[in-house]
């Protein structure tokens, strides 16, 4: 399987991007805020949108180097859009056989088999990559009748037909409803693992890239900031907003060694907290929001690091809840937060233990 | 207040039907079709048919890739194009004639022997009815979605297949309904044929050069062929409301009032 290189420079209004990334057979998530060049970074590879210099190539084949700029069509790209983009005009099959019909450069015995007439039609061909994402029995709708996740399937069955070495996905669970997107993500995650094909795709939201990807890149003002595999980025966030990306809670601070043989961690607003990880300097702590407990006030526990704060927010998730107070966030069951009853605006202890705090150094 | 708006809306949509409704009281429907066997009639017929047939061929032909080229197209001096094709649909038919001998007339730019032929009528309905269907034809292939455009060529579709098989279709009830507009503006032509083809019977008299001419001579087959450019005209209409189901009230020359080629 050749991998895909991209180095690439595109002036934006604002911001140039600037990156490099090398996908092998795997799935590689660039995940930012709205507006980061996410979506520049496909079109770039798709041929879209031409990069002010740079590189594109999947394995021997060059797609751009300054001097050769092929031509979208001529790149073996499969690309689904964040609306999906399929043509309203044709059926299901229709949309499907479209990326099938051209005839690719043969070798000598698919070519005798092409004039023998053995070949598959495009509509055969759209019929397999119908039934293997089981969606078969849409072959003669047309695409507003579909739901969001089938829409969804069909877009991903279409850039499959002209047999890509590379498949980007603009946004993939983007349109669709929160009711839907639990399932399509199962299901999406099943199949890019089946494809086995370097895939890219961009996303807003940690949770879908660290669902869906092998690695994932934060990109913010067109760089990647961060670049490792979902438990990297949690476990090690490069800065706070990586963290405040991931959700997970980043404590900056220097560290020094405890007589106790403990890390002792002073924070900015003077707090300190202790943390089982040795390390000197200037620290991250990084604290998973699922290991703060929440009291009315400081439990006597084996927890290290009891931190007293105002409840700023709280958001249900599900038969949990997210409660922010000072610089924490706090998951806890749904059950606990309404057996304390917790509200915005009260003080309470938040407490984790020391080896539930994790240094990571920061520049 | 709002009896002053009806009435105000009563007089004007009365103004409007009156000349029309009169040509059908003043002509019996049995003579009305009776007259269309007058050889004056069939010739003019012949010639407008004829003549319309091989200027909308011309101006589909050549129009739908010129629009769609103009349509997909960001270059310099594209705004100072748009309205130079735009120029001949508010010029004075009149000035598109002399305009035309002037160009192509025996002491024109490019002398010819075009003038007062049947070459010459399609030449004028082009030219007069042509900016009407590339205009809205330009709006029809903007309206097409770009990321659909995007889609069909990272699928692998070449240029001509792009236009062929996803632009065409999806503008293609714009399209039908500029050329029924500009099929209408033709067959209706008078003021640059009279002028660069004149109104020779059988060769170059379209029916409203017929009307025109009989009117002083026999005031009821004038009457005749003008019913029967009423229903020509109320065929097309209908044609372009049926063409464009989307629009509750489609102005039928958006152009004339703010292009919106995403609604």
């Amino acid at each position: 399987m050749d991998a895909l290189r991209a180095d690439l420079s595109v002036p934006l209004r604002s911001f140039p991007v600037e990156l490099e990334l090398e996908v092998r057979a795997e799935t590689l998530a660039l995940v930012g805020p709205s507006g980061a060049g996410k979506t520049t970074v496909l079109r770039a590879i798709a041929g879209l949108l031409r990069p002010a210099r740079g590189l594109v190539a999947l394995g021997a084949e060059t797609w751009f180097d300054g001097r050769v700029d092929v031509p979208p069509e001529g790149r073996r790209v499969g690309l689904v859009f964040q609306e999906f983009a399929l043509f309203p005009h044709l059926t299901v099959r229709q949309n499907v056989a479209f990326g099938g019909k051209q005839r690719r450069r043969l070798d000598g015995a698919q070519e005798r088999r092409f004039r023998l007439g053995r070949h598959r039609s495009g509509n055969q061909r759209a019929d397999e990559l119908l039934a293997r994402l089981g969606i078969r029995r849409l072959a003669s709708a047309r695409p507003s009748e579909l739901s969001g996740g089938e829409r969804q399937r069909v877009a991903l069955a279409r850039a499959l037909a002209r047999d890509p070495g590379v498949l980007l996905l603009d946004e993939p669970l983007g349109a669709l409803d929160p009711h839907t997107r639990g399932q399509v993500r199962a299901e999406l995650r099943e199949q890019l693992g089946r494809l086995g094909l370097p895939t890219m795709l961009v996303t807003h939201d940690y949770a879908d890239a660290a669902a869906l990807a092998d690695r994932v890149g934060v990109i913010v003002d067109g760089r990647i900031v961060q670049l490792g595999t979902p438990a990297e980025l949690l476990a090690a966030p490069a800065s706070p907003f990586v963290a405040e990306f991931t959700g997970v809670n980043l404590l900056v601070g220097t560290a020094r060694p405890a007589p106790d043989g403990l890390t002792e961690i002073e924070l900015a607003d003077g707090t300190r907290v202790r943390s089982a990880d040795r390390l000197e300097g200037r620290v991250g702590v990084v604290v998973y929001p699922w290991d703060v407990a929440i009291a009315r006030a400081a439990p006597d526990d084996s927890a290290q690091n009891h931190v007293r704060a105002r409840i700023s927010a709280i958001v249900p998730l599900g038969n949990r809840a997210r409660v922010t107070l000072g610089p924490l966030t706090a998951e806890v069951t749904e059950a606990s937060a309404e057996r304390l009853a917790l509200r915005p605006g009260e003080t309470v202890v938040a407490s984790f233990k020391a080896t539930a705090a994790r240094l990571t150094p920061l520049a | 207040m709002r009896a002053l708006f009806a009435a105000a809306a009563a007089v004007g949509l009365a103004f409007f039907v009156l000349p029309v409704a009169a040509i059908f009281l003043e002509i019996a429907p049995d003579d009305l079709v009776g007259r269309m066997g007058d050889p004056v009639v069939r010739d003019a017929l012949t010639v407008t048919l004829k003549t319309s047939a091989v200027a909308q061929a011309l101006i589909l032909g050549i129009g739908t890739p010129a629009a769609y080229f103009l349509a997909s197209r960001r270059f310099r001096g594209r705004s100072l194009l748009l309205t130079l094709v735009e120029l001949p649909i508010v010029l004075p038919p009149a000035v598109a004639g002399i305009g035309l001998l002037a160009a192509f007339g025996r002491l024109g730019l490019f002398p010819t022997s075009i003038p007062f032929t049947q070459l010459a009528v399609v030449l004028a309905v082009c030219l007069v009815a042509g900016p009407l269907y590339l205009r809205q034809a330009i709006a029809s292939f903007e309206a097409v979605d770009r990321t659909l455009v995007e889609a069909a060529r990272t699928l692998g579709a070449r240029p001509a297949r792009v236009f062929a098989r996803v632009a065409l279709p999806l503008a293609a009830p714009g399209l039908g309904a500029g050329a029924a507009l500009s099929f209408a503006r033709g067959v209706g032509e008078f003021g640059a044929t009279i002028m660069f083809a004149g109104s020779l019977q059988g060769l170059t008299q379209t029916l409203p050069l017929a009307v025109y001419s009989e009117f002083d001579r026999d005031f009821e087959l004038a009457l005749a062929i003008g019913g029967l450019l009423v229903a020509v005209s109320a065929l097309v209409l209908l044609a372009v409301k049926l063409l464009v189901p989307w629009t509750r009230f489609a102005p039928t020359f958006p152009f004339l009032s703010a292009p919106s080629p995403s609604s």
